[in-house]
């Protein structure tokens, strides 16, 4: 199970997170937590929405910016929000993505909600081996 | 990025409030880097606004200096503050110089009530203006846009929503570039960002966006001529002021070109010192598709502003049982503070083309400038600068010395201090609302731990950069407006 943690000291104004994972499936859903708690508090979405999203890229990084981007995309064009995801990653150049997003309707009544992120950046965006896992530095623009 | 030693000591002065950042400071730079600030607010800021603004002028086709403004803090390639023109025949255009929310601006309203008929409606008003106007993450516009309705939003911006009853046709008189600026090309905008963006026209948005029912109060009145000018001289006079942008359009837009330019600007022989400024020569293709996809998030930015003015023209009429027009609640002027426009700019005694970005900067034309309201050509271009929900905001004018020196620019708030996670450490949401209550201010929000993110003290003295500003006279102080009520997402 990876972890993620929110980095003050990277963008006053926006959300840094760093984020570990023991294979690049689970760095992908740990990253999508760390996005679903900074949009809601993820206990207050009831998960009634299950769908399949693939994606596929030249460059690995780029997968990680647009599974992001896909998320945030949905955040505003569906009004849903994922708690829960399961993800393969593969390929070694195009690289491909499949995932089982699991969520629910952002409710203005029922969510508590939280900030309403408007893009990933490239600043300080990373994601490399570290040890026998991986890691990622990805700051969102708030 | 990576930060450079040794940057921020090399700024030398170059004038009052103004040093200098030389060539000869960093590899790759072709002209100088200018910030505008006291020495007290140069201190103040970060590593990244010199790493920044140094790497902007690195980049093609750059004209004279990379600028920052007072209110400078590092941003995504760009400093927030960072203004810069390039060449349009030679040089780039950059999202980074722009930002995701495209066409983030300032409206500022004015009414002929005072803060004493207000105030025992004020709490009605703000529940009121909250339920009307949405906001915060998951939102939905109340006025849902036709695929064919909403291109023609994005080629009329403003216009569109005035012929379709939502504003007054005085309104357009009064917006920066009438509320529609030339070149939005629909065609170079993603089915993604249309889709992004089709339910969202009328929404606040969140984060820093809000709001706010303001007074001028007595002895906030720095330029009482001007003030009279610009409809706002009346000692207790309320105002209203918005600040919102393009919503997930814009931030669709932004997002496509920043990925396709992250891949194609090698194919022109461009390397960026930072990712985020990616960047495509503007008369390219790939320039030219985003400079119109920009345009067009721009446009749609002045259409959601002018639908939440009818909304808080709605609003205010109903609860106080008078007509908006009887109110005299009309718009004084309405600003961008993140775009690339095509101006003609004087340089070296010859009018010259340029692309000039303000990533957080305000456009400030001087007095006599032909795209300066008729209303208010004499004076100058109206400046919103927004402050604190707790500490207010300022309304300025442009001169003509941010034409010369500043292509026309100035600020366009107050910067932060702190980062989210440390204000929310130090304050809870609610304690703060309930504390400005006792304070005299309302506050309505749709996420109480994004209140306490945007707390007063996590941002920079605003009246020390308004104070720098009108020392540089690149922007002249009119009226500082205090919040009675404000609204966020």
């Amino acid at each position: 199970m990876g972890r993620f943690r929110f980095v003050e000291d990277v963008a006053l104004a926006d959300c840094a997170v760093e984020i570990e994972g023991g294979d690049l499936g689970d760095l992908f859903e740990t990253a999508a937590s760390a996005l679903a708690e900074l949009m809601v508090d993820p206990t207050t979405v009831s998960v009634t929405v299950d769908r399949t999203i693939t994606l596929e890229t030249s460059a690995l990084d780029l997968l990680l910016y647009d599974w992001l981007s896909e998320l945030i995309f949905l955040k505003d064009r569906d009004r849903q929000v994922f708690t829960r995801t399961q993800v393969r990653v593969g390929g070694s150049g195009p690289f491909h993505l499949t995932a089982r997003v699991e969520g629910g309707m952002i409710d203005p009544e029922r969510t508590a909600r939280r900030a309403d992120p408007k893009a990933v950046t490239f600043h300080q965006f990373a994601l490399e081996r570290a040890g026998d896992g991986w890691r990622a530095r990805v700051v969102i623009d708030i | 990025m990576k930060i450079t030693e040794n940057l921020a000591p090399q700024a030398r002065p170059a004038g009052d409030c103004i040093w200098e950042i030389p060539p000869s400071a960093k590899p790759g730079m072709l002209v100088p880097a200018r910030i505008y600030a006291s020495e007290q607010l140069l201190g103040q800021m970060d590593a990244g606004v010199f790493e920044q603004v140094t790497n902007v002028a690195c980049l093609p086709g750059i004209v004279r200096a990379a600028l920052c403004m007072p209110d400078g803090h590092w941003g995504y390639g760009f400093p927030i503050g960072g203004v810069a023109a390039f060449r349009a025949d030679t040089g780039v255009i950059s999202p980074g110089g722009i930002g995701f929310d495209i066409n983030c601006g300032m409206r500022l309203l004015r009414t002929d009530l005072t803060e004493d008929e207000v105030r025992p409606r004020l709490r009605e008003l703000v529940d009121a203006l909250f339920a009307a106007v949405p906001s915060g993450v998951g939102a939905k516009g109340l006025v849902h846009l036709s695929e064919p309705a909403f291109r023609r939003v994005m080629v009329e911006g403003a216009g569109w929503c005035v012929a379709q009853g939502y504003g007054w046709p005085e309104d357009l008189d009064h917006i920066e570039g009438r509320g529609c600026l030339a070149g939005a090309d629909p065609a170079h905008v993603s089915a993604r960002a249309v889709s992004r963006g089709t339910d969202q026209l009328g929404t606040l948005g969140s984060g820093n966006h809000y709001l706010e029912i303001q007074v001028v109060r007595p002895g906030a009145i720095h330029d009482p001529a001007t003030a009279r000018a610009l409809g706002v001289g009346n000692p207790g006079q309320v105002c209203v002021m918005l600040h919102c942008g393009s919503r997930g359009f814009g931030h669709q837009i932004g997002t496509d070109y920043l990925r396709r330019f992250d891949q194609v600007m090698a194919s022109y022989g461009i390397t960026v010192r930072d990712r985020e400024l990616a960047c495509a020569p503007f008369a390219s293709k790939e320039g030219q598709a985003y400079f119109g996809a920009m345009t067009a998030a721009a446009n749609t930015a002045f259409a959601n502003r002018q639908v939440i003015t009818h909304r808080i023209r709605e609003v205010f009429a109903k609860v106080l049982g008078k007509d908006a027009r009887a109110l005299g609640l009309s718009v004084v002027y309405d600003v961008c503070h993140n775009t690339a426009k095509l101006e003609r700019h004087v340089v070296d005694g010859r009018p010259l083309d340029l692309v000039v970005h303000r990533k957080g900067a305000t456009r400030a034309f001087g007095p006599g400038e032909p795209d300066v309201p008729a209303a208010y050509r004499a004076v100058g271009q109206p400046v919103i600068i927004g402050g604190s929900m707790e500490t207010g905001s300022a309304l300025l004018v442009g001169t003509a010395r941010a034409m010369a020196e500043t292509w026309g620019s100035t600020a366009h708030g107050a910067g932060r201090t702190m980062s989210r996670a440390q204000a929310k450490r130090q304050v809870w949401g609610e304690t703060l609302i309930k504390d400005m209550e006792q304070r005299g201010i309302i506050v309505r929000a749709a996420s109480k731990s994004g209140v306490a993110e945007e707390a007063g003290f996590a941002y920079k003295d605003l009246g020390a950069v308004v104070d720098v500003l009108h020392r540089l006279d690149i922007s002249r102080k009119v009226v500082s407006l205090t919040p009675i009520g404000n609204i966020k997402g």
